[in-house]
């Protein structure tokens, strides 16, 4: 049991570790309003995907690691991948027969929700900044989810072996 | 397969959304706490000194640019940019003999006045590692942590000017936060005629803002801002930045000044650290 636990968890940490360094990895100036979430994309990969082995709890603990990557307040962006982790699992059924552009539209209203979470916190938190510049990443985002979509199929995945 | 994870997932749906809330409330706690109090301090260094091999992954090709273009250089640019820095050395060497003959002057006029001498800086330079990609928080994560005696309220310079300070620190590399952040304030002193007031960031990387100076205040364009020392984690003395534009409103109460910084917030890789010999490296100073 835990060794094909062990195997279906791997891919998933080596692709979400790689995310968090895309995520980190400075940019130019210019560049930086637009850079996607690539843990969001990940996240919601895996989610869709593997909902057993990957679902809320995972995506709150990344979100802790990404605050503190990013400096943020402790839990914004748990909070924030945990909401899209919910959306996603709960109808990853209905998502997985998505044809690929209806399921870029999805992609775009998950990561609006999780660019309006992180741009709610910052408001209470007192952290001000025009709602406008939140929405580059989304866009970014949605065009690259087909490449991120290819890349990550390409990652083996042990099947249940039950079927 | 369908049928089976199908009724499976079903019969987890309730449990998904009770997890889910479980999480939620844990992340608005966790919010409140880290918003209001420093107890998450010690978690947070925690995983940031976890996440420091994946910086220095990051990290890595961009050093390897830099090291493949150093050595790769042709002689004649060495030879060219060696003599460049030697001329730069003298001249910095002479105005540093300048600079010498006054502190000395300074110490002797202060002791004629009985006055405590000014303590003298220790410098340590260090690399940026990484820098924030919320745009919003302008900070930055430098090689060096609490093992070479980095704490938190430390100030960093570059060559220019105060670039920011500690905010927290890891093991092996620590978060600095940039004086242009928004939430970042800095007791500074016209240099002119000692006037004091606060340098506050604006999220812009050229521009702060000069936010408590009345309308009558002694403040032109060109003045240079320096640290006054008296918040009591930057060491005084220190260029600042350089006043841009005084508007005088006569409606408002206080005037509207900005400043640009003599730093080059967003173009340095190298930082310097300042420690006050006064203070013991490595001891908990306190944070304004």
């Amino acid at each position: 049991m835990s060794n094909a636990f062990r195997a279906r968890r791997l891919p998933v940490i080596l692709t979400i570790v790689a995310a968090m360094m895309l995520a980190i990895v400075p940019l130019p100036g210019w560049a930086e309003p637009f850079r996607p979430d690539w843990v969001a994309i990940t996240l919601i990969y895996w989610c869709l995907h593997m909902p057993r082995y990957f679902g809320v709890g995972s995506a709150w603990l990344v979100g802790i690691v990404l605050d503190v990557a990013q400096g943020t307040l402790l839990g914004q962006h748990a909070l924030a991948l945990s909401l899209i982790a919910f959306l996603t699992v709960k109808f990853h059924l209905q998502l997985r027969v998505f044809p690929l552009s209806q399921m870029a539209a999805t992609v775009l209203a998950l990561l609006a929700v999780y660019r309006f979470v992180l741009f709610w916190i910052n408001g209470v938190a007192g952290v001000g900044a025009p709602l406008v510049a939140y929405w580059g990443p989304v866009l970014t985002g949605t065009l690259l989810w087909p490449v991120a979509d290819f890349i990550l199929r390409t990652i083996p995945r042990r099947r249940r072996p039950s079927g | 397969m369908a049928a089976g994870s199908d009724s499976q997932s079903y019969a987890r749906t309730p449990a998904l959304g009770l997890r889910f809330v479980v999480f939620f409330v844990l992340s608005i706690v966790l919010l409140i706490v880290d918003h209001q109090q420093n107890h998450l301090d010690a978690l947070r260094r925690a995983i940031g000194t976890a996440l420091h091999p994946l910086r220095v992954v990051v990290d890595a090709p961009i050093s390897a640019w830099q090291w493949f273009d150093e050595t790769t250089t042709n002689f004649n640019d060495l030879q060219l940019e060696n003599n460049r820095l030697k001329a730069e050395r003298l001249l910095t060497n002479a105005r540093l003999q300048r600079y010498a003959a006054l502190e000395a002057e300074n110490a002797r006029l202060r002791a004629m006045l009985e006055a405590t001498s000014r303590v003298r800086d220790r410098v340590r330079v260090a690399q940026i590692m990484s820098v924030n990609g919320n745009p919003f928080r302008h900070s930055i994560v430098i090689d060096k942590g609490s093992r070479d005696g980095v704490y938190d309220g430390q100030a960093i310079l570059d060559a220019n000017g105060v670039l920011g300070q500690v905010i927290g620190t890891g093991a092996f590399s620590s978060e600095g936060l940039l004086i242009s952040d928004p939430d970042h304030a800095l007791p500074v002193e016209v240099n002119r005629n000692g006037l004091r007031t606060i340098a506050r960031g604006t999220g812009e990387f050229d521009r702060l803002d000069l936010p408590f100076l009345p309308n009558n205040a002694d403040i032109k364009e060109g003045d240079i801002l320096v640290t006054s020392g008296l918040g009591g984690s930057f060491p005084a003395g220190y260029p600042v930045a350089v006043v841009e534009s005084v508007q005088r409103l006569p409606a408002e109460p206080f005037a509207e000044v900005s400043a640009r910084p003599s730093a080059a917030l967003n173009q340095v890789r190298e930082v310097m650290l300042v420690w006050s010999i006064a203070e013991e490296p490595g001891s908990e100073a306190e944070n304004e």
